[in-house]
Order: structure tokens, then C-alpha cells, then sequence
């Protein structure tokens, strides 16, 4: 039977980054990916994070497969009676060298991204799906089962990179079931359009790119949000909202993002646009109070499968390279110390990301999801009236302004008292602070 | 036994699309696969390898990414795989392509010499099923074409008995070895890759072969070596003609109108009727 230092399941961004990191450090790594080739099975909207890559491979600038740099990002809300009301912020150091967001396309990403790995001197090996993981006597994790014939393989460690689903982990009882209510679903289509066309629509030139993220009753009340990036000749649009609202509402992705191409805000932007390709994926989003054990005793989670998802901020394939990153770093340095890779040992990976702004961060909107679950009203009342109350200002018809101002706020007593707005504001404060 | 398998890296014809405007193919981002009667063919080589221990090489003549359909047919179980490439035969049409993989045959034949060789009865992006049959006028072998069952294969005998689908129905052929085989689809069912077979194809070298492995004449590869021409690509357009629907009273009526509406549309048709029935009275038959 084949065995390795490390096995890692999975070819997206975190079991890319553990294995390359791991492959030049020297350790003996074989990635198993499902997909024929890795890249097949992923989606993403997609933003590519700079400093996450960077500090896994310095100089990916040179030759990965970059679509625009961000150098506007817009945030609208969006509500079925076509308003859109926004915030942009476009700004000239955006567009000044290194970079620090890219619109990227993950087929071809992650194929570049792959290749790094195999030169770093990983053994790749697709069209392989882990169907569960193999345990000694004691309970501790020695290898993968796939299934090919004769599919057993061995490992000092295991890495668990195998996406939002995190099945083997499941399977293998190191994890409980995700949640619907944990889990959003996400539907993309990529939209054609001449380059000339893009560059015009939004305002562009050269690499750069618009990245515009959606709010408000597009989502039907749902707790979710939209987006729409533009590619060098194509837009990403799509939209998502928490499985269980949608298991709930009864309404399909597909009705959600048809809803969103049509809006009188966006339907402009890809006008005569050809769509080339249509996805859909979960993203876990239950953040930091639906994490899983991390580790074990001899395996270790990274990525979507162990749910390294900012929400609020858009934000995961950073999260999923810096924690494939840091589970890496971590074995090197057991390996180098001579140590096993037990769960007390393991336990350096966990200390890592509490160290990583990637634990930062989901603790500080560990609230997010509860509140949003709990409060649906805020991401359906609040973009209305904001809405609202711009048209009212925004229309002159000879009514003074103070009038306008106390019908705004009169309105708005209406829609919510004034204890209900009390408690919004101090729920929100709690949540975002 | 040695078995040759000749595959071809072709693009998934299932995504390829026709540009709508310059009715041009559309490659860009389709995938790539091994051409599907190629598999075929490396299922049956596999098979013989099964019964009898034979051995495989698998060949193509491709660019660099080719590699990628060897290592494929490697992790079934083929033993060995060689890449013939060199920017030289690119642009290859049936004629180059059928001489370049002869060439390499010979080269690979006069080191371990071949029984059998077997390819696909045609690739899915070209259609043309001639390069199985160029290779055999070319080593002067014994060609069998679209080949759905192999009967019998006795490598001490020198000959093998095969069922061809013919116009009409099935031949069953026997011929000496060596021989090309053409198979057809559904001969087979293509088997799985254990795990240790996808070991050796992520591990195992591909041999790469340029135009000074093989020996070719400069002016019989590639574009230069290639007499057809691609004049025009076209995708059928659809017809604009409408279905019609007769409505009538009876069925004469509605055959009447039928009859009304052929002659409006093609009035030869009416003089020709009209001809013959005056012919007929002149020979007094009655219509």
C-alpha cells in the first residue's frame, strides 16, 4: 500500500495552498481531487485576495491567470421596485502596483494554481473521490479510502480540503452534520460581452475592474446578498441566499438571479451579454459558533470544509489559503522537531489561526448570523426605507425639506417603533462591533 | 504480444459550440478527452492484455498537452505511452497524420515488434475514419475496419477471426497478423482505474518522440505534407419554413385545398398533371 507524510483531499484554494507549502518544505504530500482536473468541481465568484496568495507563492503576479484588478467596488441595495441606492468607492491607489484584489476565473486559476503544486513536487492525482477515512485500533487517522479498486492509501496525516459539504469529516464522526441554516446556496452565471462593451459600461481601462455587491429585497427578504464582478471580456453575476430561508420561501436560486439580471440597475450592464456558464455552490455561513473540531489525532480541516467563511465581508478563499497555509506550517515544523502528528501536537494548528486574523475576524461576527437569522426584517425593512427616503429627498415638488424630513422619519415610526428601531441599533452595534 | 493503441486528445465535441456570427468552431475553454472510439480499442487491447499478458503501447501524435490522454490510457493499463510531437506536424491532415504515425509504428516496431494495432474506427473532431486505414497501406498490413467483436486471437496461431459490421449485416473475418483494427463503439465497456494504475500514470515518464526519432520527410508532415483544405466551416441553418395546417369540412375538401396549395406553390407540378392526364386520354384510359 502507497504511503505518504501527508495526504490532502481536495485541489481547491486551501488543499492547494497546504499541499504546495508542504511539497516545498520537502514532505512527501499526495492531493486527491474528484474533479478531472482541479478547478472542474469549484465556484467562486470570483475574488482572488493578494495578500493571502502572497504569502504561500510571492511571485503568482508573474504567472497566474488574473482577470482585472478591483479597482472600484460598489455596494448597492436593490429592492422590487427597481431602485438602487449605493455607495461607491473607487480610488487611484487601487490601481497602483502590487494589487491588492483580482477578479479570477477558478477554472483557470486553480488549474495555474495546481500546476505550482505538481512543480513544487506534490503528487496530483484527479478523477480519485475519498469516499472515507481509514483509523487504527485507537481511533487515529492513518490514511484515505477511495474509490478505485486497491484504493487505500496511508498517511501520517490526513488534511481535510474537501469543500462545503465536508462529508468525510461527517462520515468519519469528527463533525456533526452542517445545518441548512448554516448554509447558503449560490448561483452564478458568467455573462460574454466584448471587451470594448465592459469597458465602457463600467467606466474602465486597462486591467481594471468593478466589483459590486448587492443588498435588499433582491433576495426576497431572504438573509442573503448578490454580486456582479467583471472578468476581462465577461461579468460574473450571481446571487445567494441561507438554504434553509430559501427550503422555506419555496423559491428556486434560478428565480432569485433572474430576478437580478432583470432589475432595471443591472439588466443595463449585461445587456446582450452571452451567458457561457451557469453554477452553483454552497458556501458554509454559519461562522465561528458553527465551527467544527479543527483536528485530531492525525488529520486536520481547513478551508470551506471546516466552514473558514466571512460572510459579512464576502470573504473565503483567503480564509481557505491561510488556513491551508497554516495547517501546513504546522506539520513542517512537527516534522522538523521530529514529532508526531497527534492531536496534542495538532493542537498548534488551532493556536495558528487564533493568531491569523482568520480567527479574528469570524469572532467578531460570530453574532452576524444569529442576528440576521433572527432579525430578517433588517435586511428587508431598512434597504426599503433607505430607499425610500432617498426618493422623497431626492424628488423636488415644492414641499419644503423639513416637511420632506419629518415624513421620512413619520414613515419610518410606522414601519418600526421606536423601541424596535432601539433594539435594531443596539442588536446591529452588538454584532458589528 | 505487443499491441500498438493509436489515440487522439480531442476536444469534447459534446460542448463544442458554432459561433453564432463568423460560424467558426469554438474551442476556447472546451475540455479535452481521448477520443471515445480510441477507448474502445484501448479496452480491447486491455483485454487480450488480460488473457494472454500481453503488452501495451499506447501512441499519439499531438501537442505537449496531449500527455495528459497517454497518462489516461496509462492509469487502464497500458505499459507504456509515447508522444509524438514536434511543431512540425501540426496542422497535419489524414494524409500526414496517418504517415507520421506509420513512421513512429516502424520505429516503435523495429524495437519490440507489433502484432496488433488497434485505434478507433474514426476520431469525433475530424469524422474522416482514415487514418486507421492509412497506417495499414503504409506498413502493409492487414486492415480490418469497423470491428465490433474480436472472436478469436491466437498469437501462436498468427491470426485472428473478428465480427465487422458491414452494409447488410456482420462479416466474420479472418486475417494474418500483424493487423490494424478498427473498433467500433459499444464493442466494449471501458473499465475503471484501480488505484495502483493511477500511481503509475501520475509517475510514469511519457516518451517524447520528435520528426529525428522517427525519420520523416520534412514535406510529408504537418501542413506542408497535408493536401486537404479546409475551404469553409459551416453549421447547417435551420430551415424557416413553417409546418401548415389543412382544415376542412371532408376529406376531399381538405385534399382539395391540400392539392390547391401544392400546385400554388409548385406550378410545374400542375403542367405535368395536367400532361399526363391528357396523355392518358389520348390512350383512352380513363383517370
Amino acid at each position: 500500500m502507497e504511503k505518504f507524510d501527508v495526504v490532502v483531499v481536495g485541489a481547491g484554494p486551501a488543499g492547494n495552498a497546504a499541499a504546495y507549502t508542504l511539497a516545498r518544505a520537502g514532505l512527501s504530500v499526495l492531493q486527491l481531487e474528484r474533479g478531472e482536473s482541479p478547478g472542474t468541481k469549484n465556484v467562486q465568484g470570483a475574488i482572488l485576495y493578494a495578500d493571502a496568495l502572497e504569502k504561500i507563492i510571492p511571485d503568482f503576479r508573474d504567472s497566474a491567470p488574473l482577470e482585472r484588478h478591483v479597482a472600484e467596488q460598489r455596494m448597492w441595495l436593490l429592492d422590487e421596485n427597481q431602485t438602487c441606492t449605493g455607495v461607491s468607492h473607487r480610488d487611484a491607489r487601487f490601481s497602483q502596483q502590487p494589487y491588492n484584489r483580482y477578479t479570477i476565473i477558478r477554472a483557470r486559476f486553480d488549474r495555474w494554481f495546481s500546476e505550482q503544486v505538481k512543480s513544487a513536487g506534490a503528487l496530483v492525482i484527479c478523477e480519485t473521490t475519498v469516499t472515507g477515512l481509514l483509523k487504527d485500533d485507537a481511533g487515529k487517522v492513518i490514511g484515505v479510502r477511495t474509490e478505485r479498486a486497491q484504493g487505500d492509501i496511508l498517511a501520517d496525516c490526513v488534511i481535510l480540503a474537501d469543500g462545503a459539504n465536508a462529508l468525510l469529516g461527517e462520515r468519519a464522526g469528527l463533525r456533526p452534520a452542517i445545518k441548512a441554516e448554516d448554509m447558503a446556496l449560490v448561483v452564478k452565471e458568467v455573462l460574454f460581452l466584448p471587451k470594448e462593451t465592459l469597458e465602457a459600461r463600467f467606466n474602465i481601462s486597462g486591467t481594471q475592474g468593478v466589483v459590486i455587491e448587492i443588498a435588499g429585497n433582491v433576495t426576497h427578504g431572504m438573509v442573503g446578498t448578490g454580486f456582479l464582478y467583471t472578468n476581462k471580456d465577461s461579468i460574473a453575476i450571481g446571487i445567494g441566499c441561507m438554504l434553509g430561508d430559501m427550503k422555506r420561501q419555496q423559491l428556486t436560486p434560478c428565480q432569485l438571479l433572474e430576478g437580478l439580471k432583470r432589475h432595471s440597475a443591472v439588466q443595463p450592464l449585461i445587456d446582450g451579454a452571452e451567458m457561457k456558464e451557469y453554477s452553483a455552490h454552497l458556501i458554509p455561513e454559519g461562522g465561528y459558533r458553527a465551527l467544527p473540531q479543527l483536528y485530531g489525532e492525525g488529520w486536520l480541516v481547513v478551508g470551506d470544509s471546516a466552514g473558514f467563511v466571512n460572510a459579512v465581508h464576502r470573504e473565503g478563499s483567503n480564509l481557505a489559503m491561510t488556513s491551508g497555509r497554516i495547517a501546513a506550517e504546522t506539520l513542517i515544523a512537527l516534522r522538523q522537531a521530529g514529532k508526531p502528528f497527534t492531536a496534542a501536537n495538532l493542537a498548534g494548528y488551532k493556536q495558528g489561526l487564533d493568531d491569523s486574523f482568520v480567527m479574528a475576524d469570524l469572532k467578531k461576527y460570530q453574532g452576524v448570523p444569529e442576528l440576521l437569522n433572527q432579525n430578517p426584517h433588517i435586511l428587508d425593512l431598512y434597504p426599503r426605507f433607505v430607499g425610500d427616503a432617498a426618493r422623497e429627498i431626492l424628488t423636488v415638488d415644492g414641499v419644503p425639506k423639513r416637511d420632506k424630513q419629518k415624513k421620512i422619519l413619520g414613515e419610518l415610526a410606522r414601519r418600526r417603533s421606536l423601541l424596535g428601531l432601539l433594539g435594531d441599533a443596539y442588536k446591529f452595534w452588538r454584532a458589528f462591533r | 504480444m505487443h499491441i500498438a493503441v493509436c489515440i487522439k486528445q480531442v476536444p469534447d465535441s459534446a460542448q463544442i459550440r458554432v459561433h453564432p456570427v463568423t460560424n467558426t468552431i469554438m474551442r476556447q475553454g472546451v475540455p479535452t478527452i481521448v477520443n471515445p472510439y480510441d477507448l474502445f480499442a484501448l479496452e480491447e487491447a486491455l483485454r487480450i492484455k488480460d488473457r494472454t499478458g500481453a503488452r501495451i503501447t499506447v501512441l499519439t501524435m499531438g501537442p505537449a498537452q496531449a500527455e495528459e490522454a497517454l497518462r489516461k490510457c496509462l492509469s487502464l493499463g497500458a505499459d507504456e505511452a509515447i508522444l509524438i510531437t514536434d511543431k512540425v506536424f501540426s496542422g497535419a491532415d489524414t494524409l500526414a497524420t496517418s504517415y507520421v504515425l506509420a513512421a513512429a509504428l516502424k520505429t516503435l516496431d523495429a524495437r519490440t515488434p507489433i502484432d496488433l494495432i488497434f485505434t478507433g474506427k474514426q476520431t469525433i473532431d475530424g469524422d474522416t475514419a482514415q487514418v486507421g486505414p492509412g497506417i495499414a497501406i503504409r506498413l502493409g498490413c492487414q486492415l480490418l475496419t469497423y470491428v465490433s467483436k474480436i472472436c478469436e486471437l491466437e498469437p501462436t496461431a498468427r491470426h485472428i477471426v473478428v465480427e465487422r459490421r458491414a452494409e447488410g449485416g456482420v462479416q466474420v473475418l479472418k486475417s494474418a497478423l500483424p493487423a490494424v483494427v478498427t473498433m467500433l463503439e459499444g464493442s466494449n465497456e471501458l473499465r475503471f482505474a484501480d488505484m495502483p494504475g493511477m500511481f503509475r500514470a501520475a509517475r510514469q515518464e511519457v516518451q517524447r518522440w520528435n520528426r529525428d526519432s522517427i525519420g520523416v520527410e520534412l514535406a510529408q508532415v504537418g501542413l506542408k505534407g497535408s493536401p486537404t483544405v479546409v475551404a469553409q466551416v459551416f453549421g447547417p441553418r435551420p430551415k424557416a419554413v413553417k409546418a401548415l395546417r389543412i382544415d376542412g369540412e371532408t376529406p376531399d375538401a381538405i385534399a382539395e385545398a391540400f392539392v390547391d396549395k401544392l400546385f400554388a406553390d409548385h406550378p410545374h407540378l400542375e403542367d405535368a398533371m395536367l400532361e399526363h392526364l391528357e396523355l392518358l386520354g389520348q390512350q383512352g384510359v380513363k383517370p
